[in-house]
């Protein structure tokens, strides 16, 4: 306890050490002229009197010095000399302190900032209570095992299971809220009344649903998440008892979720209300079920009580039940199930990374030491102890570590902070768990940890490569060592497998990005600029009737195209480059019943449709505004279909009608267009075909409208409208087209994974070149005499460089070759996610191939340059 | 170790017993003091004093203040705190102890043996 006192007493003390040891000059200085005085009093001269105080003392260099050892830490002063001295030495030397440091701290970067996306997503507790407790019970069919449960057989599960200590349900459907501006759509969930207590989680405002509160009698009320709350309510604690309409109800605001609450399935979700549709029916499917195991129940046990359960249903309700399954699946599998393997597979290679991006340092540090030892060599002769020395390597390691992991740290935080910008608005939404992201205490403890496994690897490398003999025999430049050749070897292999590791991901990086050039350059069979987008949710109660709601149709059009920098608007049932949704089966009039199933897109659409995406008509005509339901039905069909199911027909003037329709409905086709890409845009255009929307109304659209200017500042003012118009219409998904193709899944897809790959490949670029660099001019530190004597005897410079480069050719060749094998064995395996791009793809090729070649070329010259420098006499004097 | 040196651990005790007894005291009053207590038989060396005052400073057992000696000097006087004081009492008596059983050894008496 003393001695810690004293410890810390030392330590306050160092940064005062000036003003003590002023103090104790003034000490002493009393302390004589007391004695001296003394020795006056008792008789002696005054030179004698000085002499004798000043002996008596002990000196007063040698008192200081004693006092001055006992007041700080010796042990901190000579770390701040190495300290000092490593700084000196690393600005001395600023190539290998930069590179070294560089290096290391993209490892570190990449390492931590993939730690940092583990860490939100599979370490960080999800915000329940035991969540490896809970289990997600989805109804399943022939087609899949994670399909939705109907009202009826959720209370049969409920009733009948003998696994769960509580069962709940779900429903992830968003609301129509109303607002004083207008309608809007609003992301929310229908739960069960139990819903929360299942998941273990309190409201921290107001209180959790009661018992019986989903009755379809009972009151409605809502549940604000936190983020709804802090946004819509600005945190009001009053909030409680205020009403909320939802779909038109009003609902009346009871809790608020705690702030880190989140639950990815429904997610995300602003409103959680009570259930209250207790359907009877038991073929309508739309709730998922959420369970707690009971104690000592195992997931087996679980999935082998449902699937009874099941079986049991289906033989009692057969009509609706048939091949009616259940499946079970552990909570945290559901949200971060899929994830999981990426992430793991993500921190994997980063980790090889680390490791390789340490080994290239180390080899750089060897060089170093190399270069160094006769200045180690000097300073053990003039008495630096074994320790003392030791002690400079560790404090290098440390210097180095700390800097590459405090450059790391920031690297990685910026980097996850680019990833969640990468991801678009929806999908991140949908991956709660990831605003944790950041520098948390775990991430913290991690990036030390691997800092402090570089810190041994670079104090180990020099201690390691400078043995005991070797730090006295420096003086006289000893031989290659068997260590040095056996590095060599290992170092040259690794150089090897880096570049080829190199090759690999840029060929990966290059294939992807051009994937992603390739998908942006499809031909949407529109022009996408200035078409500004927005989808609408109609009130079907006040829209029940087709002239209502082709009423709606006209006035929303009309007061959109009155809108300035508007030249042409139009209305469909769905926006193209979307997921290619709304398909019906369709009969061609007059052929004879197939057996073949022709299902196809079909797209009600406003007159002005294909004027305002500038579509291209290749045959026939367009709609008018005159085609409505008294005139004759038509249809307009794409190339896709007319190839598909009318091949060396004329489709022109034939009578298709949807499957199963009465003869008069059938619709005949007036036109041919080439294909707008109403599907995804990787895949092969969708065939669809196009009918007038007065003739079909329905009210559930998406309004189109062309602008002379920048769509982008159209979509507020489009959404405002929408509102005058009724401010019961809830306008949703405002965007311009550009952006939903640059937004569309695949191209996200895509361009997420270039990135990554991209990334990845930078980093193992850099660190190829960096490990050949420190292998080449490893071979030229050991093979300075070898070269001086060459040069002595006459070799040219030439001659030199060609020695170097010859052995740094080899290896990049090797490194390149394999490289190319393994890319297009890759490219093969990832051809699913190329699009338009062959995996053997020469251009790619061919630039990786000299873009490697040269930076890997650059990082040998450096070295053989020194070695063609070398001077003979001093390479030779040496000896 | 010269019979004139001070042993180390012995001085920390010297110097609380010489505070104990004289209260505030300067550094070259208590090196007089410690050698005219002695009979001038220890020589003590007065430079090695003040480390071994820093340590006891340190640990707390003497503080430290500057003040005015008896011919008009600006000087440093220690006294014991609290804790010295404690001290005082836990080091006699081991230091009685030790030198006690080492007495034993060093002039054995018949029975002992």
């Amino acid at each position: 306890m003393r001695k810690l006192r004293a410890w810390l007493v030392r330590l306050w003390g160092l940064p005062q050490q000036k003003l003590q040891d002023q103090e104790f000059a003034e000490e002493i200085e009393a302390h004589l002229q007391m004695h001296i005085a003394d020795n006056l009093r008792s008789g002696m001269d005054p030179e004698r009197a000085r002499r004798e105080a000043l002996l008596k003392l002990g000196g007063i260099e040698r008192t200081t010095q004693a006092y001055r050892e006992g007041h700080t830490l010796p042990f901190i002063e000579t770390l701040w000399q190495d300290l000092r001295y490593t700084t000196r030495q690393l600005r001395k030397n600023p190539g290998f302190a930069v590179t070294a440091i560089l290096v290391l701290s993209l490892g570190i970067g990449a390492t931590v900032g993939i730690f940092a996306l583990a860490d939100a997503a599979l370490i960080k507790p999800l915000p329940y209570r035991d969540p490896s407790r809970l289990l997600v019970v989805f109804g399943s069919t022939p087609l899949g095992s994670r399909f939705h449960l109907s009202f009826p057989d959720y209370y049969d599960f409920k009733k009948l299971n003998q696994v769960f200590s509580s069962f709940d349900v779900y429903d992830p459907n968003g609301f129509v809220l109303g607002t004083p501006t207008g309608a809007q759509m609003a992301p929310g969930a229908r739960v069960s009344a139990g819903f929360f207590r299942t998941l273990g989680v309190a409201p921290i405002l107001g209180r959790d649903f009661a018992g019986g509160e989903d009755k379809p009698s009972a009151s409605r009320t809502v549940i604000l998440s936190y983020s709804a709350w802090q946004n819509r309510y600005g945190k009001r604690a009053d909030i409680l008892g205020q009403t909320v309409m939802l779909d038109g109800n009003p609902n009346t605001i009871v809790g608020v979720l705690p702030r880190n609450f989140h639950f990815a399935p429904a997610e995300p979700a602003e409103f959680w209300t009570a259930e209250h549709d207790e359907s009877s029916c038991r073929g309508c499917h739309w709730l998922f079920g959420i369970g707690r195991l009971k104690d000592g129940v195992t997931i087996q046990m679980a999935a082998a009580n449902m699937t009874s359960i099941a079986r049991q249903l289906e033989q009692q309700y057969p009509d609706s039940n048939n091949s009616q399954g259940a499946n079970v699946v552990a909570l945290p599998d559901v949200i971060v199930g899929d994830i999981r393997p990426l992430i793991l597979m993500l921190l994997g290679g980063a980790g090889l990374l680390l490791l390789i991006a340490s080994v290239n340092v180390a080899s750089l540090l060897l060089v170093r030491t190399q270069s160094r030892k006769r200045e180690i060599a000097v300073r053990g002769a003039l008495g630096a102890s074994r320790r003392r020395l030791l002690r400079q390597f560790v404090t290098e390691g440390l210097v180095l570590s700390a800097s590459a992991a405090a450059i790391g740290l920031a690297a990685a935080d910026a980097a996850v902070h680019l990833l969640t910008r990468l991801i678009p608005a929806d999908t991140l939404a949908s991956m709660p768990y990831l605003q944790g992201l950041g520098l948390t205490p775990r991430v913290w403890a991690f990036t030390l940890t691997v800092s402090l496994f570089s810190v041994v690897i670079f104090s180990l490398t020099p201690i390691v490569s400078m043995s005991r003999e070797e730090m006295r025999a420096g003086l006289t430049e000893g031989s290659r060592s068997a260590s040095g050749t056996v590095w060599h070897k290992f170092g040259a292999n690794l150089v090897v497998v880096e570049l080829a590791t190199a090759v690999v991901l840029l060929v990966g990086a290059g294939l992807l990005g051009k994937s992603l050039y390739r998908l942006l350059q499809v031909d949407p069979g529109l022009q996408p600029n200035n078409l500004a987008t927005l989808a609408l949710s109609v009130p079907r109660e006040n829209y029940s009737k087709d002239p209502q709601v082709i009423a709606l149709e006209r006035q929303i059009l009309d007061r959109i195209s009155a809108l300035p920098g508007v030249s042409s608007t139009a209305i469909t049932n769905k926006l193209p480059v979307g997921d290619g949704d709304y398909t019906t089966s369709f009969v061609v009039v007059g052929r004879p019943v197939h057996s073949e199933h022709y299902e196809v897109a079909y797209r009600i659409v406003s007159t002005d449709y294909f004027k305002t995406l500038q579509a291209r008509l290749l045959k026939g005509r367009y709609f008018t505004a005159a085609e409505d339901a008294t005139k004759p039905r038509v249809a307009l069909i794409n190339r896709a279909l007319a190839r598909r199911y009318f091949s060396g027909e004329q489709p022109i003037g034939m009578s298709i009608n949807y499957d199963g329709a009465p003869a008069d409905q059938a619709m005949q086709i007036i036109g041919l267009i080439d294909d707008i890409r109403e599907g995804p845009l990787d895949t092969d255009a969708r065939a669809a075909f196009y009918v007038p929307f007065d003739q079909h109304p329905l009210p559930f659209f998406s309004v189109v409208a062309r602008t002379s200017t920048d769509a982008q500042s159209l979509l507020p003012t489009l959404t405002a409208t929408m509102h005058q118009v009724d401010p019961g219409i809830a306008a949703f998904g405002a965007a311009t087209m550009d952006q939903r193709i640059h937004d569309s899944p695949p191209a996200y897809l895509h361009r997420a994974s270039a990135w990554l790959v991209g990334s990845f490949a930078a980093l193992a670029l850099l660190l190829s070149v960096v490990g050949l660099y420190g292998v080449i001019a490893y071979s030229v530190s050991q093979r300075t005499r070898e070269i001086g004597v060459r040069i002595a005897l006459g070799a040219q410079r030439g001659m030199v460089y060609q020695l170097i480069l010859k052995q740094a050719a080899r290896l990049i060749a090797v490194g390149i070759v394999a490289g190319l094998v393994g890319s297009i064995a890759a490219a093969k395996l990832m051809s699913n996610l190329l699009f338009g791009t062959a995996a053997w793809d020469v251009f790619t090729l061919a630039s990786v191939v000299v873009v490697l070649g040269t930076s890997a070329l650059v990082a040998s010259y450096l070295p053989a340059r020194r070695a063609a420098s070398v001077n003979p006499l001093e390479a030779l004097r040496a000896e | 170790m010269g019979e004139n040196d001070v042993w180390q651990g012995t001085l920390a005790l010297m110097i609380l017993k010489t505070l104990e007894s004289m209260g505030e005291l300067h550094g070259y009053g208590m090196a007089r003091r410690i050698e005219q207590i002695s009979g001038d038989r220890l020589i003590v060396q007065y430079g090695t004093l003040y480390p071994a005052l820093l340590r006891l400073e340190q640990e707390g057992y003497i503080a430290s203040k500057w003040g005015v000696s008896d011919n008009n000097r600006r000087a440093r006087f220690y006294k014991l705190t609290r804790a010295g004081r404690k001290q005082v009492e836990k080091e006699s008596q081991r230091w009685e102890k030790a030198s006690a059983i080492l007495a034993r050894f060093v002039s054995p008496n018949e029975d002992t043996l």
